[in-house]
């Protein structure tokens, strides 16, 4: 199945097959990310967009920024349309070729749970990335059920009162067999995992963390110290899950208390005022914790 | 009816400046209109926002396409948009700029006055967010809005030291172009 | 209060003094700030409501339905994408005569996509047994909400509140806010009819065969034409309580000794009104016709304005694919068959996805049909930008 050298998979592509003339803010993690992911890919790729920045900030008619085949639909279904040009091609005796379905937490585990669920479930040969900045990012910071807990957001105005849901282990446990989660300050690791999701047939799901510095209030020149940080607190997790087992977790060297995560970004800022939240911050260090504990980080 | 046409890049609170100017106006007395044109797109692209003041209900929802003043928050748009398209002849551009008016060569018969509205936000602010400044200048040379209104109208709308610090600037500009 | 707001802010600041139990949201630009607004409101205590944070428009229409059915003054708001995915959901509230309102910030709909204004999205939906009120102003966006809430619980019907995104969603003018004591003494609280409670077991939303059905269309029907009363009722005693005039069915504006009648509605009857104001300066005699009560259609009122007008223009930001001009069929159908007059009605399509309309453009649109009637165009098409082959 993992037909690719270690030197291969190692290896970090730079092909320009999106990018140049995007529109994305200064700092945009997902603009990056898509980058990694298209270059990791190759000029084989047909890429299946959901609405979302990603989406608007690259495909304005009459520039658009891709120099890969690019189908934007609609902001529910980028795994429907990806599952329906899988199907063509299977009927159509093409390919093989590489369908990568992308979307923002919204179209990913909101809006477009119940397109990429039976895309999964179906078994289609479709490697789903899921960028996720953890809101609704282009349509002016909402949240989405990615938003984590004690975020602040324009409609958690005093702080986001749920979890943050698990898609990584709820795609593992349809039985896909290549899941994995990525941050995107580490691109040989996201590339040597688009490129192995590549060689494994079957419904393939990457999540990687996107920090979005105007949604998260953070300066752009952080981007790659709050993506360490999310992975040192334990908040998020890195690992893979290759049919069904868990395995190439990153361990933390040394483990980082949450504050140090939540005090560089403008949208935890409230839990630090005066009479702030610590019952809020101590039930965030709960959920690492946890994943410290699940994971075995 | 008097109508404004203000160009920036996202980010620089060009809507911000529209809505301060209109609450002003309304402030002052007068009936007036604020709204914004842009893209989908969050920081840095181009921006335009609309600004009208009438003594009477106003009431068209075009886009300003004859302004009598243009404000323009981003110098380097000059170039790459048609910022000056439509200005009336005898109309006003303010740029925000650290060069003069004659340097910046725009082929327009309408006034043109600059001020270095970014230098002066990074001074009193603290963040390149020049539309206090702008308004500010725009305050003193035309008397459109009353100072005293857009004082009020930004302390409204940014309570505390940011407000505070945009009161500042606003003052700092308006004292500016005064003594010129 | 008069302020200088926002039209979204002033939407939802009287949205909340309407007192709805449940709104649920789910953010669409341009309706951002109506949800963010109420997410304050309801945050900072100010109104004591359930915000349900929903996962997909379908399921924020969804939400409401359930809220609606339980016995709860419910709302929300969306638009374009949003307004066509829960569009089941939107025929299901209505056959329920659930008496729901939902604020529509009219914008264009993919594909290609467009965040930009017109009115393809309320239009799309205007068969399914909603009430479409469409306002002229921000002033008209706000009172209209009052009004919908009464209208929606007085007739069993939902409401749609639409206005014109970004061009009044993020426009800053003068809107009258009225105080809670005065939309509370307008407004009496919700009392539901029909409702899921174990005390009154009900079942709401049974199946029907073709023994039942004909005859829930038809009920439906005659509930839509005979809340044309209520419509009117409301927009009265609203100007009693409120001392000014917004709402109903139509409106006039210098119509009587017009030789041109343009028809509209929504925001473009602004600018509509200073053309007419400037042609009149010229010695030109133009008159606006505006639809504020889209369905149920006021085709008598269309009718007996414009008996005796000879040269009517509709200009609509929407459009039937392969059909034409929709409000323009409307007002066509408004004239009986049998009256052989010399009527000329010319159709406009203007506006869509967000195209700037000037002043000018209807300027244009009024010397065309005075010289003689259009059948169709679409006004300002930028011929340089299609194929010949795609004329």
């Amino acid at each position: 199945m993992m037909n690719q050298s270690a030197e291969e998979l190692n290896k970090i592509e730079k092909k320009d097959l999106f990018g140049s003339g995007h529109r994305a803010c200064g700092g945009c993690g997902q603009a990056l990310a898509a980058r990694l992911v298209q270059d990791a890919s190759g000029e084989n790729t047909i890429a299946c967009v959901a609405t979302g920045c990603l989406e608007v900030f690259s495909s304005p008619y009459p520039d658009p920024a891709w120099r890969v085949p690019f189908l934007h639909s609609l902001f529910e279904n980028a795994s429907a349309v990806a599952s329906g040009v899988e199907a063509a091609y299977k009927a159509l005796k093409k390919g093989p070729v590489n369908i990568i379905a992308q979307g923002g937490d919204g179209s990913t585990a909101d809006i477009g749970f119940q397109s990429i669920s039976g895309m999964f479930e179906r078994g289609h040969n479709v490697l789903y990335v899921c960028y996720d900045n953890e809101a609704y990012m282009n349509t002016g910071v909402q949240r989405s059920s990615f938003t984590p807990l004690g975020a602040r957001t324009t409609t958690t105005p005093t702080g986001n009162k749920t979890r943050k849901k698990n898609l990584p282990l709820i795609a593992a446990d349809h039985g896909i067999p290549y899941v994995a989660t990525a941050t995107v300050d580490d691109f040989r690791d996201l590339q040597r995992k688009v490129k192995t999701a590549l060689s494994i047939e079957g419904p393939k799901y990457i999540h990687i963390l996107a920090p979005c510095p105007l949604g998260w209030g953070h300066p752009g020149e952080l981007t790659v110290q709050v993506c360490r940080l999310a992975k040192d607190t334990g908040l998020f997790p890195i690992y893979e899950i290759i049919d069904g087992k868990l395995t190439n977790v990153r361990k933390i060297q040394t483990k980082v208390p949450v504050q140090e995560y939540l005090k560089l970004q403008g949208r935890f800022s409230h839990l630090f005022k005066k009479g702030g939240s610590p019952k809020v911050i101590a039930e965030i260090q709960e959920i690492a914790n946890q994943n410290i504990e699940r994971f075995n980080l | 009816m008097i109508e404004i046409r203000i160009h920036g890049r996202g980010g620089q609170g060009n809507v911000a400046a529209a809505e301060l100017m209109s609450v002003a106006a309304f402030k002052d007395g007068k009936f007036s209109q604020a709204f914004p044109s842009f893209g989908a797109e969050r920081v840095g692209a181009p921006v335009m926002a609309f600004v009208r003041i009438d003594d009477q209900k106003i009431r068209t929802r075009e886009d300003v396409q004859n302004p009598d003043y243009l404000i323009v928050q981003d110098s380097n748009l000059i170039g790459s948009v048609p910022v000056l398209d439509g200005l009336k002849p005898d109309g006003l551009i303010l740029v925000n700029s650290e060069k003069k008016p004659e340097e910046l060569q725009l082929k327009t018969t309408a006034k043109v006055e600059t001020i270095p509205a970014t230098e002066i936000a990074l001074e009193i602010i603290g963040r390149p967010i020049p539309n206090a400044i702008m308004i500010g200048a725009f305050c003193a040379i035309t008397g459109l809005v009353s100072l005293d209104a857009v004082q009020e109208a930004i302390m409204a709308k940014f309570p505390g030291r940011v407000g505070e610090n945009n009161v500042a600037a606003l003052e700092r500009a308006h004292e500016i172009i005064k003594k010129r | 209060m008069l302020k200088q707001i926002e039209g979204s802010h002033a939407v939802a600041e009287v949205v909340a003094k309407c007192r709805p139990n449940v709104i649920s949201a789910y953010p669409i630009t341009p309706q951002t700030h109506i949800v963010e607004d109420l997410a304050s409101i309801v945050g900072n205590g100010e109104l004591d409501a359930e915000y349900v944070n929903v996962e997909s428009e379908f399921s924020a229409a969804s939400v409401v339905l359930g809220a609606s059915a339980a016995g709860a003054r419910a709302y929300s708001a969306t638009t374009s994408q949003g307004l066509l995915l829960m569009s089941e959901v939107i025929y299901c509230i209505a056959g329920m005569r659930l008496p729901i309102v939902f604020t529509i910030a009219n914008r264009a709909i993919s594909a290609p996509l467009s965040i930009w204004n017109d009115q393809q999205d309320s239009m799309a939906l205007r068969d399914s047994g909603w009430i479409q009120l469409h306002a002229e102003d921000n002033q008209e966006a706000a009172d209209l909400h009052i009004q919908a809430f009464k209208i929606a619980e007085e007739t069993h019907l939902p409401v749609m509140v639409c206005m014109d995104g970004f061009i009044l969603t993020h426009a800053f003018e003068p809107v009258d806010v009225p105080d809670q004591k005065q939309v509370d003494s307008f407004l009496p609280p919700f009392q539901p009819t029909n409702i899921v409670d174990p005390r009154w077991p009900r079942g709401i939303g049974l199946f029907a065969d073709p023994r039942f059905y004909l005859e829930t269309r038809y009920i439906l029907h005659r509930a839509m034409e005979k809340s044309e009363k209520t419509i009117k009722k409301v927009s009265q005693d609203f100007a009693k309580t409120f001392g000014r005039d917004s709402g109903g069915f139509i409106k006039t504006y210098k119509l009587k000794k017009a030789d041109v009648v343009i028809i509209s509605m929504g925001s473009l009857v602004g600018t509509i009104k200073d053309l007419i104001d400037q042609l009149e300066d010229e010695g030109k005699k133009v008159g606006l016709l505006q639809i504020c009560s889209y369905r149920p259609f006021p085709r008598k009122e269309v009718y007996n304005t414009l008996k005796n007008k000879m040269n009517i223009v509709v200009v609509e930001k929407s459009i039937s694919l392969g059909r034409g001009g929709i409000l323009a069929s409307d007002v066509r159908w408004s004239f009986p068959r049998h009256e052989k007059k010399d009527r000329n009605i010319s159709s406009f399509i203007a506006g869509l996805g967000g195209r700037n309309i000037t002043k000018n453009d209807l300027r244009h649109m009024v010397e065309k049909v005075e010289k003689e009637p259009v059948e169709l165009e679409f006004l300002g098409l930028k011929k340089e930008l299609i194929a010949k082959k795609d004329l």
